[in-house]
């Protein structure tokens, strides 16, 4: 098109293009602009929070008892100790989670892709949604009104466990069952027509294929169940020192020992509430990278 | 090993919609019938009676029966999966299992069953490579995975997949429809070879390959919208393409159908 | 297609007789004795056993997702049967009292109106900031981002996801709280004539308000309604699209007209499971807001305790049965509560979100 500095330069002829009127022009230029700061002002509070508490937790984390030491004997104003016993307690309540959360919710997204059918199977994908939506303190009071109270059961790390894995099974399974309906039909149907039972149609052909999509979809139900807090505050009583025990006894983990120290007043304990939300977070990005790496490297080779 | 198949009087229903009607067919033993006519006529959904493919689908049921030398697939202690180790077949797309190397693809099925010993899987897998015209392709590259070959010698992957079970039957469902015309020529190819072991049932909407390859061919047709499909002649496939006796069929031949 | 293919297919071989004539290795086969013996298919020899494998594993996964079922009935149920004592204790009304007095277990008087109060309105705060964001953010991820930088900058939205709220609630607490109390008071003193913004029960001063906490909220809230409202938006069908800038639609009109229409219910629905979220959250929420003597006067500069953070607050004195039925008690209303708003999201997203 050309350039024309007056109206009277233009030509007689109409222009080979119809113009945009200006108000749909400024419309489309305003909705542009809003939807970019809005992307942009989420940004916002993402950069705050991880800078503060990358700058607040450097410290701590860098002392050079931090991964190794628990808090045992550490005086609340002394800047010494560690947290590996919240650490220990962080990772072993969420893997013993995991282990109970990870086959039943296999199986529930098997029984959804290849059984489910009618009623029944309606009921539990509402379920599966209800389930997504309890928040984690109702969760925590069920197992302690069931396992503490009715059972009679002392706390422990493990109810914490049971208490998670209530959080964790709808994610798997939600997880589990987008990977299946992935895999194509026309597989299943290549291993029916060799004669090979479903059953194992399912656990050699169906699940292997979408076996990378459903690690990483555990790794990232892990690293969720890792910060969550209401079950360690109703399930589990604090410990300052190392508890191997899930099974009995008071145990640290990273939320339980942040939530203790708030109410420490001393420098001390500032340091070790942001070192520990640091380690926390380290944590959950650890595990959120190792999902990332699985779903890179193991996906279906094709070449 | 060649079986032959007696199809007596078969009734398909999906649910309340009764897709076939009153099918009767016999496929002799080492023989190639192709199943030809238009689309939604049940000529694929016949094929997947005759190894209980159908039963993966909900609500699909059939009355009738269906003979395999005699003995009815659909007798009440007859296990479905033992069937289909009997019977074998190939899909329209090929579908190699993608996380299995093209080896692995191929004794599948044995190794499925159960079956170790190293040794007697690699000899399977040179001959049913052998007897799908891929060995020399793919020899060197044995444990790359399936899903690297041609779309042509995927479905030869599946092909040999298929026959390393040794089954009597070799089903075939529009094998070449997703192939170009070379890699559909290679299949033709190896279904004239395939017949002298097996009793092979090809389902084809390409009359001119039902004519290239097939002994005898059947045509289905509908007899109306919403009606059932039904088999309208089958005949030796010299006859069919010559001197019809039904005037549906020699419409549809000649390409004055619908 | 292949190059492969051509040189394979033995172009000599006569097209119509399918190239009978020379089967080499068909004949080794044939010859070849195979050495399973002619089956029959009755004596499916292991056939039933090969069932029983097939049924056991069918009931495992029935099982698994009956489980499912079993354990959200169980919470109902458990929560009900271990708050009736306390409610029938209970001396004061349990739906219109301010009290929550459980000392002492023979004089029992707990309300959840300020419960209540305080959760909605946080939720419903922070609610109302999302939403508009995370449209926005969603139509930046799928219609206006460069096409190559959306999934990374999908993902960084993501990340807001995988933060614990126990991180939020320090950060909400220690740096946004007081980096908001100037704002929040100039919002109190030149608008306190409108309720919301009234003086509250506690001293804006030190942050640990509505204010701040809805504001976490929704910075909790936006990465779920952006993922399940991303996702629907993507899914607009490209005919609608391309019919649309056909026409000559701005990229504007373009959205108006098909993508918002399309991804619309999703939208609510994500927003309804959003609001689920927050109205549930418990620790970040337990960290900001201050307690307060007085009752809830409905204004966003008061303090007090969501349903949740009441029950995490008192959690380690659960010890005798009556008073800790009184905390069980708010926490079935709280279980309703996000049932009926998750419940209703799901029905509103319908198919098109699942997450």
């Amino acid at each position: 098109m050309t350039t024309t500095d007056s109206l009277v330069d233009r030509p007689a002829t109409s222009p080979a293009f119809q113009p945009i009127s200006g108000g749909r022009k400024t419309k489309n230029l305003f909705a542009t602009v809003l939807v970019t700061l809005a992307f942009l002002l989420a940004l916002v509070p993402l950069g705050w929070l991880l800078v503060t508490v990358v700058v607040n937790g450097f410290e701590a984390i860098t002392t050079s008892t931090w991964w190794s030491h628990s808090l045992k004997g550490v005086m609340p104003d002394e800047v010494n100790g560690g947290v590996y016993h919240a650490i220990y307690g962080s990772v072993i309540q969420s893997l013993i989670c995991a282990i109970i959360a990870v086959p039943v919710g296999i199986f529930t997204a098997i029984y959804l892709v290849e059984y489910g059918r009618g009623k029944l199977a309606k009921t539990v994908t509402f379920m599966v949604d209800i389930l997504s939506g309890v928040p984690s303190i109702v969760a925590a009071l069920f197992i302690f009104a069931l396992w503490i109270t009715a059972f009679g059961f002392p706390k422990s790390a493990l109810a914490v466990s049971f208490a998670l894995v209530l959080l964790m099974l709808p994610v798997v399974v939600r997880s589990t069952e987008e990977m299946l309906r992935l895999v194509p039909d026309q597989l299943r149907e290549a291993s029916y027509a060799l004669g090979v039972p479903k059953w194992k149609t399912i656990v050699r052909v169906v699940l292997p294929t979408a076996m990378s999509g459903m690690v990483t979809g555990v790794m990232l139900a892990i690293a969720r169940v890792m910060g969550e807090t209401a079950p360690v505050l109703v399930l589990v009583g604090y410990s300052r020192s190392i508890n191997f025990d899930a099974f009995d006894g008071n145990m640290a983990s990273l939320p339980l020992l942040i939530m203790n120290e708030l109410m420490n007043p001393e420098a001390a304990g500032q340091l070790r509430v942001w070192g520990a939300a640091l380690t926390l977070i380290l944590l959950v990005m650890l595990f959120n990278l190792v999902a990332a790496l699985v779903s890179r490297f193991s996906a279906v080779r094709s070449k | 090993m060649a079986k032959r198949i007696d199809i007596k009087d078969v009734d398909i229903y999906y649910g309340k919609f009764h897709a076939v009607e009153g099918v009767t067919v016999s496929v002799p033993p080492k023989n190639v019938t192709a199943f030809i006519g238009p689309s939604g006529c049940g000529k694929s959904t016949v094929l997947r009676t005759l190894n209980r493919m159908h039963e993966v689908i909900p609500g699909a049921r059939v009355e009738g029966q269906v003979l395999l030398d005699g003995e009815d697939i659909y007798g009440t202690n007859v296990d479905p999966v033992q069937v289909r180790r009997t019977i074998g077949m190939v899909f329209q797309q090929p579908n190699p299992f993608p996380t299995m190397s093209i080896r692995d693809n191929v004794v599948a099925g044995l190794k499925l069953a159960g079956t170790r010993d190293k040794k007697k899987l690699d000899e399977v897998a040179e001959r049913a490579l052998r007897g799908a015209n891929l060995w020399t392709e793919v020899k060197d590259r044995l444990n790359k995975p399936g899903s690297g070959l041609s779309g042509g010698q995927q479905q030869r992957l599946c092909i040999a997949r298929a026959i390393a079970v040794q089954p009597d039957v070799l089903l075939m469902d529009e094998p070449c429809s997703a192939l170009d015309p070379i890699s559909t020529l290679a299949i033709e190819d190896l279904i004239g070879q395939l017949k002298q072991d097996y009793t092979i049932v090809i389902v084809t909407h390409n009359m001119q390959q039902a004519a290239r390859v097939s002994d005898q061919t059947a045509f289905f047709n509908l007899a109306g919208v919403g009606q059932p499909g039904r088999l309208i002649e089958c005949n030796d496939t010299e006859k069919i393409f010559s001197n019809p006796e039904e005037k549906a069929t020699e419409d549809y031949i000649s390409g004055r159908f619908g | 297609m292949n190059n492969r293919d051509v040189t394979k297919s033995r172009p000599g071989a006569p097209v119509p007789s399918g190239g009978q004539g020379e089967t080499p290795m068909i004949g080794a086969m044939s010859n070849d004795p195979p050495e399973p013996p002619a089956r029959t298919l009755g004596e499916a020899e292991g056939a039933a056993s090969r069932r029983r494998a097939d049924l056991i594993f069918r009931w495992l996964a029935t099982g698994s997702g009956i489980a499912v079922v079993l354990s959200i009935a169980l919470i109902g149920i458990f929560l009900l049967i271990q708050s009736v004592p306390s409610l029938a204790a209970n001396k004061a009304s349990f739906l219109f009292s301010a009290e929550f007095l459980t000392t002492d277990p023979a004089n029992l008087r707990f309300g959840i109106r300020d419960l209540l109060a305080v959760t909605v309105l946080s939720s419903a705060f922070a609610l109302l900031l999302a939403m508009p964001v995370a449209l926005g953010i969603a139509l930046f991820l799928t219609h206006y981002a460069p096409a190559g930088l959306r999934r990374p900058l999908a993902y960084v939205i993501d990340v807001l996801a995988a933060v614990p709220s126990i991180v939020y609630g320090l950060w909400g607490f220690l740096v946004l709280g007081p980096a908001l109390v100037p704002f929040a008071e100039w919002l109190n003193q030149s608008l306190s004539w409108f309720p919301l913004f009234a003086t509250g029960n506690v001293s804006i001063a030190g942050g640990g308000t509505i204010f701040t906490a809805g504001i976490v909220l929704a910075i909790m809230i936006l990465p779920i309604i952006t993922a399940l409202t991303r996702d629907a938006f993507r899914q607009t069908p490209a005919r609608h699209i391309e019919g649309a800038l056909a026409l000559g639609a701005t990229r504007w009109e373009m959205i108006r007209t098909t993508v918002l229409p399309f991804g619309r219910s999703a939208y609510v629905g994500a927003s309804m499971l959003g609001l689920g979220r927050a109205l549930g959250e418990t620790v970040a929420v337990l960290i900001i807001l201050r307690t307060s003597a007085s009752a809830s006067g409905f204004s966003l500069f008061d303090g007090g305790y969501t349903f949740a953070s009441k029950i995490a607050s008192a959690a380690s004195e659960f010890s005798q049965p009556l008073p800790t039925g009184a905390y069980i008690a708010a926490g079935l209303v709280l279980f309703v509560l996000t049932f009926v708003v998750n419940a209703i999201g799901r029905a509103i997203a319908g198919e098109k979100v699942r997450g």
